[in-house]
């Protein structure tokens, strides 16, 4: 019944996709993580309107699809005179849909800093600026680093959804591999066991990471 | 050609909603009874059912629920079933739905202090009665508000059944995109839509965890 030969002559289809994929998402980790954290700053310290539109951009991602942001950014931004690339256009919905999350998760870190702390750094003369990385960022990372880094596995394996713009990515792959060798099944199981390790690899690559950045406080 | 006014989308839009709605709750009903027995057998303290808990978990969280929807739709067929993209969908969404709030019962049930089960075991009450006058109690209302937080990710995951060919939302937006070439239009208000099923869930959500919190 099950039969995986059919399979190994696009083993390179499938290696394109899954680097593909891995290429996406450690771009858009980057570029998620710092919209995210501007996003946070802004919502927690700045003004009354620049914490209204940040609140809204959360709340407008948060509760619609991906695919329909997606299928947004790609068909609808055009028809106003953006044009996007299949590639630009999932850089830019990840990024976002990333940014929007990772802005809740980074906000309570930040709101985790206790105010004396933050008062202290001003009344030493700090700048915000200083404040911000010298005291509330790294305890606030800290603290949120196992949430913020499973939400970036969550938005790697949300990335499938970008096979339905055409973009090359894993999804994309087993898609035309099943086209090609009616193997259905048994080219999404191998798709889905790749993303399952991709995810895998990517926990523990975060849990090493975070054992670096980190590390100095553990010892003191 | 037929001409499409607003208010023909719109009412295309909606009617292709109650699909989404149903879709939901048939999903999110069958995801709690799902999750309701692999949390029982969580429970139990053995640790052969645990582990196989556990991959379950894994399994389902680590795979994008694109490919869950994928392998139930193609999977089933394969046995030689002829399966509707209604059906696969719903396979697909209920065990996603269960990994995810299994995750999130333990969590809440991991929340209670350890010496609550041994103190009622000390009492020689039954391991049902335990859950029933101990834990049970607490646990659940820790649990309603991140469980109706996730009701979201339930709703939002059945766009996903377009994919499949499913008319839902989702699909009834591309479908008019294609019919009306006004994609911007088309997605916005399919987007406002999901919008409108969603935030209710999230602020409710928000104000249980509220009410729950200030009162413990």
């Amino acid at each position: 019944m099950l039969y995986f030969g059919d399979l190994l002559p696009y083993s390179d289809v499938f290696f394109g996709g899954l680097m593909t994929t891995v290429e996406l998402t450690v771009l858009t980790t980057l570029l998620g993580v710092a919209l995210g954290t501007l996003c946070a700053v802004l919502r927690q310290y700045g003004g009354a309107s620049p914490r209204r539109i940040v609140a809204s951009y959360v709340e407008l991602i948060r509760n619609t699809p991906f695919i329909v942001q997606l299928f947004f950014i790609f068909f609808g931004l055009p028809s106003i005179g953006v044009m996007l690339t299949p590639w630009q256009a999932s850089v830019i919905a990840l990024t976002i849909n990333l940014g929007a999350y990772s802005t809740e998760i980074i906000r309570a870190g930040l709101g985790s800093i206790p105010k004396g702390q933050v008062e202290a750094a001003k009344v030493l003369g700090m700048t915000f600026r200083q404040t911000l990385t010298r005291v509330i960022f790294v305890p606030a990372f800290e603290k949120i680093y196992p949430a913020l880094t499973s939400q970036c596995i969550i938005v790697m394996l949300g990335s499938a959804v970008i096979s339905q713009i055409s973009v090359e990515e894993l999804t994309y792959a087993a898609n035309l591999v099943q086209s090609r060798n009616f193997r259905a099944f048994e080219s999404y199981l191998v798709t889905a066991l790749l993303y399952l390790g991709l995810a895998m690899i990517m926990r523990y690559v975060f849990k090493l990471i975070g054992k670096r950045l980190f590390s100095f406080r553990e010892s003191s | 050609m037929i001409e499409f006014s607003n208010y023909d989308i719109i009412r295309n839009l909606i009617f292709a909603a109650q699909w989404t709605v149903l879709l939901s709750l048939v999903a999110f009903i069958g995801g709690t009874l799902v999750a309701l027995v692999l949390t029982a057998l969580r429970l139990t303290r053995n640790s052969i059912l645990q582990k196989l808990v556990a991959v379950y978990i894994e399994l389902f969280q680590g795979t994008p629920l694109l490919m869950q929807m994928f392998l139930c739709f193609f999977g089933v067929s394969l046995l030689g079933y002829e399966i509707s993209a209604w059906s696969a969908a719903i396979l697909a969404l209920t065990l996603f739905t269960s990994a995810f709030l299994v995750e999130i019962w333990r969590g809440c049930i991991d929340t209670l202090p350890k010496g609550q089960w041994e103190a009622s075991r000390c009492l020689g009450m039954s391991f049902l009665q335990i859950l029933r006058y101990i834990i049970l109690p607490q646990a659940l209302r820790v649990a309603i508000a991140p469980t109706v937080g996730f009701s979201v990710q339930v709703v939002k995951g059945t766009a996903l059944a377009s994919v499949i060919g499913f008319v839902e939302l989702t699909k009834a937006g591309t479908m008019l995109n294609n019919a009306t070439f006004e994609p911007f239009k088309v997605f916005a208000m399919v987007a406002v839509i999901y919008f409108l099923l969603c935030y209710p869930l999230s602020l409710s959500s928000k104000i249980l965890e509220k009410k729950f919190n200030v009162s413990r």
